[in-house]
């Protein structure tokens, strides 16, 4: 049987996102594939030199749709690295509080997204109801469901709204409660173990090599968790565990996904006790958001994101506007070089459940 | 590394072992079955937004001062400024209103964090239907996007403090504490330092509601973004070239002087002012006039010009006669100026005190009109020194502005005695003596200074000085017929500086009689009766007393400060026939020129009442004389 082109994508129900790969295939299984990203390339990084440092809060969050709050955080840190600013406490754990909210309601949408390619939509109806009950908490938070626009340079905009802790706290109780369910009908089902044992593994050395960070590595039984390993806002004062499995693959990566939502609720249940009363921003300049300018200076922030290292590197001349905004998209490095080396090999119906386990998120690929 | 190995040996425990598979997880799905179903089933379901929801935009036209600012930080570029026809024009206000695209807008919110006003909030409503695409481009009002009952609207993201844009407090610039001011005549307000400059200029939101109020327009927002920007010569641009692409409006050739002691009407209206303090435009000015070197404003400033062969004089070199000469030169006329004082300023030279407006800043101002090819004539006054008749002949125009320089007296009994003397000729005697120009004047020990203006303040704040170097004590009354700090038409600053100085003020007594000691030709001090009211109905100066209520103010020495009158005497019958008043002003139209065709005036004996309206009026007889002596012609304007 000769070589045979097929396109995947752009559109997928196994996919966040807009991305495409070229697959030869010989019979079922892939020989050669070839990323084809671009779909999503707005631009962002080009765009938010022409704009005003508080006006691109509007703009980052879009970058990763799943998981707006890491741009935020990302964005704010590295502008206030560079302005030389001191966060007030209590906006460093509103960020910690948002952040791992944010990493529960993408890790639900992943039970949703590996529902997708293996048909197991109940899975799919299940998280994406139980991510909306944390949206309903973002909603009450920023005023925004999806993108909250809310982590600024310098805290958060607004305190908590009354009565949101209690809310909050119902809420993490509620997801503590379901966890074993998804366990026991995602984890434990039948076609979920047939279709992702054994598939898109990847072993440490390869993670390393090409830069897979995040439960990709951390599937192959690598502790790194850039909350442990460089500690940012108050990481370093709460308990938390980072789990790991061995097999590094597609169930290894998925079955994590509960035990660090578990970790997740752990910490926040640990932020809204220390988190002391008190202002939840500071001005990073002088002057009215049009007039807000940042220091001369280069800073790289990066946060764990549910990918793995997510980061900015901000370049201020010292204008009004950036003068480079950089993106390290955490799934970059197995959405482009990943494809390319590690798909071949993979059966045509299993390209889905690769791009989707191995977290390839095209937005913040093609940025 | 102890640590690390401990880390491992923790996350050994933690290792997941992938969850055995079972054949009975599936059915765990049924239960769902009895579930209620989570879809929102609209429209017959509806789900409240949250309270600080970031839906539809809802703004309070009445609030709503049409800044702009809104438009400005919209990072989508979703909302455009729209001119609404038929509102109201005021100070303060522009008439136009924001209108926002649904298709571009990002429901970020930062146009409610910064509205300057508090206009603009978000409501909680997020449904909208409509098949023509136009109905999402909206003028945000009361009644929000699905027109409602303004009461039935859920009010969603509004700004609080935390999330607040705009920047709502000034920058004081250093000053030095009454206790230390009141022992010289040192200008105690201090400069901006660059730091202090730039923030405070970080606070304007460009919107130009102040450029309305300003008489002469000044591009106030240009000239402090060049702060900001720390591009000072730009800066001066602005102040002295204005806006080149009309005709320099908005130019002021005694920035200087207006950096310091202007009425600044333009902070009045700031926008910043509607939530915090307003910019402090004035101290700003000043900062910039002060910090570019005179060596470098031509640099900075050229106008280029070709000389005319037409002459122009001026009378007067006050702040209307110095801009119209400046303006005049700029053009490429002749330009000369007649001064009666040996020095050139008018009352910025011999009235305003030297605490507020020091020799060198009017002297740094004037020098570089000068350097423009106006030429003053100091001690020449026009009726003594040269007749008008004459300068008619030798001059294509004429602009006059003399100012008030008679003092008005309140004419009770007892005010024509030596010791009862009107402000405006002891401030001009106090201004030479400091110069040292002069003979030291009478300072008594014991001061009663009537009126309640900003000219009363100068004199009362200037003679307690003085009392202070001489006899190491304050000893000043101020009494006036407005009852309240409020009604006095002095500002509340000056007044409240007047009296950490030591200086006693007295609203709301009416002068009746000077008082002397018996037997004696000395003054001991001021009768005075109870005003009731300054005003009557129609709002017009008529005072009522109550005689019943008597007050005794002491003093060896009386100043009288309610007024100043113009001196036309300089101007020969016949002319003065022709030119039209209106009360002690002269008419004129909007390019200042009198019935007279050749003749053309400005200042206080045209507007009035500060420096500002003098500089406007030189900017628009400039205009006037070069549009006459380009058409040898009457001006209709
Ligand atoms: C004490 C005092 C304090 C003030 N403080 C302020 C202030 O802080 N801020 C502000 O904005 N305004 C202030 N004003 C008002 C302001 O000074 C005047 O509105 C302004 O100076 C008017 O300008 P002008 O050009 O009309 O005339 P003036 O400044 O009055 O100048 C007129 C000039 O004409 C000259 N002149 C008159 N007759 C002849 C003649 N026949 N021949 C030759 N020359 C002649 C006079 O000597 C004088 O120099 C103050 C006024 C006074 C009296
Ligand atoms: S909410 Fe944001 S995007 Fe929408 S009009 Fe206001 S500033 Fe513009
Ligand atoms: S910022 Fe506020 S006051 Fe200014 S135009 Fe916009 S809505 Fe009106
Ligand atoms: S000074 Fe005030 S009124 Fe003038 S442009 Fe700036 S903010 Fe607007």
């Amino acid at each position: 049987m000769g070589e045979m082109k097929l396109f995947f994508g752009p559109n997928h129900p196994g996919l966040h996102g807009n991305f495409s790969v070229h697959m030869y295939v010989e019979g079922d299984t892939v020989i050669r594939a070839r990323p084809v990203p671009g779909f999503l390339h707005r631009g962002f990084e080009k765009l938010m030199e022409r704009r005003l440092w508080y006006q691109n809060l509007a703009l980052i969050p879009r970058i990763c749709v799943q998981e707006p709050d890491i741009n935020e955080a990302c964005y704010a840190m590295a502008i206030e690295k560079i302005a030389k600013v001191d966060v007030p406490e209590r906006a460093q754990w509103i960020r910690m509080i948002v952040l791992e909210l944010a990493r529960i309601a993408n890790h639900m949408w992943a039970f949703g997204g590996v529902g997708g390619p293996t048909g197991m939509y109940t899975s799919m109806y299940w998280s994406v109801s139980d991510r909306d009950k944390v949206l309903d908490l973002f909603e009450e938070l920023s005023g925004a469901r999806i993108y909250h626009m809310y982590i600024i340079p310098g805290g958060v905009r607004k305190d908590f709204p009354p009565h949101f802790e209690e809310k909050l706290v119902k809420l993490l109780d509620y997801i503590e409660g379901r966890l074993p369910e998804y366990e026991t009908f995602v984890l434990k089902n039948r076609i979920l173990h047939t279709r992702l044992r054994g598939i898109a593994t990847i072993d440490t050395e390869t993670c390393l090599k090409i830069g897979v960070t995040g439960i990709g590595l951390r599937a192959t039984g690598v502790p790194y968790d850039i909350r442990k390993i460089a500690p940012y806002l108050f990481y370093d004062r709460v308990e938390f565990d980072v789990p790991t499995a061995t097999e590094g693959d597609a169930l290894a990566r998925i079955s994590l996904k509960p035990q660090e939502i578990r970790q997740s609720i752990r910490i926040i249940r640990q932020a809204l006790e220390y988190m002391p009363s008190g202002p939840v921003n500071t001005k990073i300049a002088d002057g009215n958001g049009l007039r807000i300018r940042v220091p001369k200076g280069m800073a790289y922030a990066k946060v764990e994101s549910t990918r793995g290292e997510y980061g900015y590197l901000v370049v201020s001349d010292g204008e009004e506007k950036p003068y480079r905004v950089a993106v390290r998209g955490a799934s970059y490095p197995q959405g482009l070089y990943g494809v390319e080396h590690l798909m071949p090999g993979t059966r045509i119906d299993d390209v889905p459940i690769w791009l989707d386990t191995m977290g390839v998120c095209a937005p913040e690929i093609d940025r | 590394m102890s640590e690390k190995n401990e880390r491992n040996e923790r996350n050994e425990k933690n290792e997941t072992k992938t969850l055995q598979k079972s054949f009975f997880a599936p059915l765990l799905g049924w239960k769902a079955l009895f579930e209620k179903p989570v879809t929102i089933r609209v429209p017959k379901e509806k789900r409240e937004a949250a309270p600080r929801y970031r839906g539809f935009h809802i703004n309070d036209w009445e609030k709503c001062i049409g800044c702009g600012t809104c438009s400005r930080i919209c990072p989508t570029d979703a909302i455009t400024m729209v001119e609404v026809p038929d509102m109201k024009q005021e100070y303060g206000m522009k008439p136009q209103r924001p209108t926002i695209d649904y298709g571009r807008c990002s429901f970020c919110g930062m146009c409610v964090d910064i509205c300057t006003t508090g206009s603009l909030q978000m409501t909680r409503e997020y449904i909208f239907f409509s098949h023509d695409a136009n109905d999402f481009y909206y003028a945000p009002t009361e009644r929000g996007l699905l027109d409602k009952e303004p009461s039935e609207i859920k009010v969603g993201w509004t700004r609080d403090e935390s999330s607040e844009l705009l920047d709502l407090d000034r920058i004081l610039p250093d000053a030095m504490e009454s206790s230390e001011r009141i022992d010289s005549f040192v200008e105690f307000v201090k400069a901006y330092s660059k730091e202090q400059a730039v923030a405070e200029a970080a606070r304007c939101v460009e919107c130009g509601i102040c450029v309305d109020r300003c008489p002469q327009h000044m591009r106030i927002p240009e000239y402090i973004k060049s702060i900001w920007k720390d591009d000072l010569k730009d800066a001066l641009k602005w102040l002295l070239k204005g806006d080149e692409e009309q005709s320099n409006l908005g130019a002021n050739p005694l920035s200087g002087v207006c950096g310091r002691v202007c009425t600044h009407r333009c902070e009045e209206v700031c926008t910043i002012s509607h939530r915090g303090e307003a910019v402090a435009i004035r101290w700003l000015k000043r900062y910039i006039v002060d910090n570019v070197p005179i060596e470098e404003w031509n640099d900075a400033v050229s106008f280029d010009t070709s000389k005319t062969d037409k002459k122009v004089a001026i009378v007067g070199s006050g702040p209307a006669g110095l801009s119209a000469g400046y303006f005049l030169a700029s053009m490429g006329y002749d330009v000369n100026v007649y001064e009666s004082m040996n020095r050139p300023g008018g009352v910025m030279r011999y009235g305003i005190p030297k605490y507020r407006l020091p020799d060198e800043a009017l002297d740094k101002d004037i020098a570089f009109i000068e350097a423009m090819g106006v030429k003053i004539l100091t001690g020449v006054a026009v009726g003594r020194d040269i007749s008008f008749d004459e300068l008619k002949n030798r001059y294509d125009a004429i602009f006059i502005s003399t100012g008030l320089t008679l003092g008005r007296s309140t004419r009770v009994p007892g005010s024509d005695h030596p010791d009862v003397v009107q402000a405006l000729p002891l401030l001009r005697e106090i201004r030479d003596y400091l110069r040292g120009e002069g003979p030291e004047p009478k300072i008594a020990k014991r001061v009663v200074v009537i009126g309640g203006g900003n000219v009363a303040m100068d004199i009362a704040r200037s003679l307690a000085r003085l009392q202070k170097m001489k006899y190491g004590e304050v000893n000043v009354t101020l009494t006036c017929l407005e009852r309240t700090y409020e009604e006095m038409p002095a500002d509340l600053e000056e007044i409240e500086e007047a009296i950490e100085e030591g200086i006693t003020i007295n609203p709301g007594w009416g002068p009746k009689e000077v008082i002397f000691f018996p037997d004696e030709d000395k003054i001991k001090g001021l009768k005075c009766v109870k005003c009731v009211e300054v005003f009557d109905e129609n709002k017009r100066f008529n005072p009522k007393y109550d005689e019943s209520q008597v007050s005794y103010f002491d003093g060896d020495m009386i100043i009288e400060a309610i007024g100043q009158a113009p001196d036309y005497s300089y101007l020969p019958e016949e002319w003065k026939a022709k030119i039209q008043f209106v009360g002690p002003r002269i008419l004129t139209n909007n390019l200042r020129q009198t019935q007279i065709p050749w003749l053309f005036a400005g200042g206080d004996i045209v507007n009035g009442p500060d420096i500002i309206h003098g500089i406007a009026d030189g900017y628009w007889a400039a205009r006037g004389i070069d549009e006459y002596l380009d058409s040898n012609g009457n001006v209709e304007k």
